[in-house]
Order: C-alpha cells, then structure tokens, then sequence
C-alpha cells in the first residue's frame, strides 16, 4: 500500500532560508531510518510559495492566477514523501516518528489510489 | 480533558505496524547480546506482549523502539544471568572463578546496521533449506507474522510455524552463533541473502503454480527487503542492482494483469500503467550500481536489460540489439539455458525470427530444456512469425500443456487458436 505523506509549512519554511543544521540533521536522522526500514520510495521539499502560484476558477471556468508568497504558512504543504507500507498504521507510525523528529504541528497521511481491476 | 483522554490508545493494527517496524531491530540486537536467534525471538515475543499489556492501557510511549529495547534487553540480561549461574554451579564444582556476564556486548553503541546484517547473515545461513530460509527471513528481518507468512503463500499457517521452528532448531543444532559480518564474511555470503530476497520476490511475481498469476505482497516483502539491504551493505553494485531489478519487474505488475485476471505479456501491455514511481526509484538504484561496479554482476545486467523495457514506449521502438548483447554478457558471467533462451528471442526482435529461430533451436536438445513450456512458447512465437503457422500452433499447444500457471495456459490456447485460423486449408 502506498501513501503519501505530506507536512505543512511555517514562518520558517515560507521565509526561504535554509533549515537550521539541527533540523537538516533530524531530517537526515529520520530519512535515514525510514530508508533502512524500506519504506520511502520518494520524497521531495518543496520552494516556499513565493516561487509559486496559485490558480482559481470563477463558476464561469474564468481562471485567475494569483503569484505567491500565501498568508497561511501552516496550511501550505512544504514537502512529501511516499511510502510503501503494509498497512495505513503502518505508514501513521512511520509519519509521526517524522513528525516528532521534524518537529511538525501537522502531518497529513493519505492512502495513494490503486488502480482497481487488480 | 478527563485523564487518559489525551493518550494515544494503541489498536491491535498499531501494535502491528509498531511489530513490524520495531521487532527487526529488536530481535537484531538481542540475537548479538544473546548470540542465539531461537532465544533472542523468544524475549522479543516475551518483550511485545509485555508492551502489549502496558500500551493498550497506558497508551504507546513517545520512542516505542527505545521502550522495547529497554525492556527487552534487561530480559536477555535475565537470561544471561540464569544461564551463567547454571554454568557456575559446575565451574563451581570444578573449582573454577566466575566470569562476570561480558558487559561490553551489553553497550547499545553497536551499529544497529551490522546487528541486522548479521542476523541476515544467520536467517539465509547456508545449512538452511531456502524454504526456511524464506520463511525465517520474512519473520525475523521482515518482520511479519507467521499468520502473514502463510496467507502470503497460501500455505496453512502451522506449517509455516512449524518450519520456522525447525529452522530454528536447525541453527541451535549447529550451534550457529551471531557475528558480526566482516569484510569476507560479508562478501562469501551476500549471494545467498541476495538469491533468498529474489526468491521472495519471484514468488510473488510469478506464482509458479495454481490461479494466482501475482501475488503483489511478496513483491512486496522482497522489495522492501532489497531496500533494506542497499542500506546495510551500500557499497555493493550487485545489492543495488537486484533492488533495481525488482522495482523495475515490478513496475509493471499492474499492467500483467487483465481486467478478468487474464495475464497480459509484454508487448501488449499498456504502458501506460507502468509505474513510473517504482520505475524512477529503480533508476537512480541502477545508477548507484553502475557506479559501484567494475565488471556488471548477473543481477546488474539483468536490470539493465528490465531498463531497456522501462525505457521503450512500446515494444517495437524497445533497443533490442542492447537487450541482445546483454544477454550475450549473461552467457559468459551466468550462463544458463533461460539465458540462451532469451537472448533467442531479443535476437529474434533484433534481426529477424530466423535469427532468433536459430539459437533457440539448439536449446532442443538440452535436457532441462525439453520439457519446459518457454522453449515451447518461444518457439511458437517465431515460428508464427515466421508464417509457419501449423509448427507454430503446435509449439504453443505443448507450451499449454507444460505450464502449471493456469492464466499462462488461457494465453498460450488465444495463440494457438489465432495460429490455427492462420493456417493454409
């Protein structure tokens, strides 16, 4: 089963500076951990916003592109990764051992879909 | 907030998965403080159900691995302590001094890496058949449970319990004891943890016998095993290269598969429903083989040749005259007749089925060979191509005949069938 598992951003991953060197060395701790577990098969930071964009869509389907930076850090995604697990508990125990390392106020684990027919 | 509102409560299916991640490393490092596996599993089992009692009504602590690790190791202590005043009760009578239990074996600086690699080392041991060796590794390095192992193969679950503790007694009979893996040691018994990983994958991949045409969860297991492995021994070409090789099979599971179970080969396969995330992860582990390696190992060009398919869009723009010249370097590092074989059919694809036709024919007389339904099928194949369709349908009924994969022999049949329509009135 695959999941993706995604963290939020805050004022310090919005600002763009780089992670302070105990927190690149807890991220370094944790992914070397769930690399020896087996588990991750992808993982990716993201930019802060500013880089981005966001699009919206009147009813109409009239599209309207607003540049970065967003107000809400916290409910921005600044990175994901993707495990195979054999089970949801599985890939929850996995993130919040993340999450504790990370020191993250949130974690989302969601189950990827699998192409049915299987 | 009344008390214990905010704990976390731990669920059956979260002591698993805590079991799974945790029970690996546990058993690891008790098995180098105990030096046994059979007594090292049991104070791991003794350990969880003790954590079991205490976390469904305390809730689960912050570093469960450090809590079970804890717990576990003042239990070997125990043991070590009983087992050595047993010991002193002769040493006594033989007027000996007692030894203190070694209390450097008990620094938990060791790394955990070379604790798990040796336990490895121990569940793929050589005096092991590879049955119990499968069964032992997916339990003790896999973490799964028995009830696990056994749904996994369809087997029912006393008969794995009951080869997991003959492997067991096997190990304790010849006094296997754990070591930590040297350089040489490490090198001498790579291959047998290597084909034991592979086996796990193959059998899910390729379900030998009976309805199933995949069984996606030892794939699984095997992968995630190989994933483990690149950890523990990351300077080996050939360790990235088997991680590379099961990725990129795989990667395409879903696509052999019909929507009726039906299985579909790879030329008419939509790739569509390749997975590219297993495909991509593959790549970079090729990548750091290829880096590592002087000479490419037999899983090594095996995984390039799985590349070569990842790579192509549809089977017809595939680089079959790499595939061929792969093949033709397995021949020489790992020959075997299914070497042979497939280099039959990529010389076949690559200059033509007369080509191809060739060098499978001279497999018709190697024994192994004779009563298998590949040569069969391939040379159905290119005979078909060929135009010469009554050899051809013929060929294909014998492969249908001589396959024990049930979904093999429906496809083997529509080829005949199709052969026949062909044939001259």
């Amino acid at each position: 089963m695959r999941f993706m598992v995604m963290t939020y951003g805050d004022e310090q991953s919005e600002s763009g500076a780089p992670p302070s060197p105990e927190m690149m060395q807890q991220m370094g701790q944790f992914m070397a951990e769930a690399a020896a577990a087996g588990v991750m098969i992808m993982s990716e930071g993201l930019a802060p916003s500013v880089a981005g964009a966001r699009i919206n869509f009147d009813p109409a389907g009239k599209a309207t592109v607003t540049d970065g930076p967003f107000a809400e850090a916290k409910e921005l995604i600044a990175g994901f990764a993707i495990l195979e697990v054999s089970s949801k508990e599985e890939a929850i125990e996995h993130s919040k051992r993340f999450a504790q390392i990370a020191g993250a106020h949130r974690v989302d684990v969601r189950a990827m879909m699998e192409i049915p027919g299987q | 907030m009344t008390p214990g509102e905010g704990v976390d409560r731990v669920t059956r299916a979260g002591i698993g998965a805590i079991w799974r991640i945790e029970s690996p490393r546990l058993v690891a490092r008790l098995t180098r403080l105990l030096g046994d596996l059979a007594t090292a599993e049991d104070v791991a089992q003794d350990t969880f159900a003790t954590a079991i009692g205490r976390w469904t009504t305390d809730g689960v602590p912050d570093n469960p691995g450090g809590w079970l690790w804890h717990t576990g190791r003042q239990r070997a202590i125990d043991v070590i302590r009983r087992r050595d005043l047993q010991h002193d009760r002769y040493a006594t009578l033989a007027n000996t001094t007692l030894a203190e239990p070694d209390m450097d074996i008990l620094i938990d600086e060791h790394d955990i890496g070379d604790d798990l690699l040796g336990l490895v080392f121990m569940t793929c041991h050589p005096i092991l058949s590879p049955g119990a060796r499968v069964a032992l590794t997916l339990r003790s390095v896999g973490g799964l449970t028995t009830t696990e192992i056994a749904r996994a193969f369809l087997t029912p679950e006393a008969t794995i319990a009951q080869r997991i503790v003959r492997a067991k007694r096997a190990l304790t009979d010849a006094d296997v004891r754990f070591e930590h893996p040297g350089r040489v040691q490490r090198s001498a018994r790579l291959p047998a943890v290597m084909e034991v990983i592979y086996l796990i994958f193959n059998e899910g991949h390729a379900a030998t016998a009976g309805e199933q045409w995949i069984r996606t969860d030892l794939c699984a297991d095997g992968m995630r095993l190989g994933r483990v492995l690149t950890t523990l021994v990351s300077d080996n070409s050939e360790v990235w290269a088997l991680l590379a090789l099961m990725e990129l099979q795989a990667s395409r599971l879903q696509a052999r598969t019909g929507p009726n179970g039906e299985a579909i080969l790879l030329g008419d396969q939509d790739r569509g429903r390749w997975d590219r995330i297993l495909i991509d992860h593959a790549m970079k582990a090729m990548g750091r083989s290829e880096e590592l390696c002087e000479d490419a190992g037999p899983y090594l060009l095996q995984a390039q040749i799985a590349a070569c398919h990842a790579r192509a869009a549809s089977i017809e723009v595939t680089d079959w005259t790499m595939i061929a010249g792969l093949y033709e370097t397995m021949s020489r590092v790992a020959p075997s007749p299914i070497v042979e074989l497939n280099r039959a059919v990529a010389l076949g694809r690559a200059f033509g089925p007369a080509v191809g036709l060739g060098l499978a024919d001279q497999l018709l007389d190697v024994v192994s060979m004779q009563q298998s339904h590949l040569l069969a099928a391939v040379r159905g194949d290119l005979l078909e191509n060929l135009g010469r369709f009554a050899q051809a349908r013929q060929e294909y009924e014998r492969a249908a005949s001589l396959t024990a994969n049930d979904t093999e022999r429906v496809v083997l049949q529509a080829h005949a069938a199709r052969c026949a329509t062909n044939e001259p009135q």
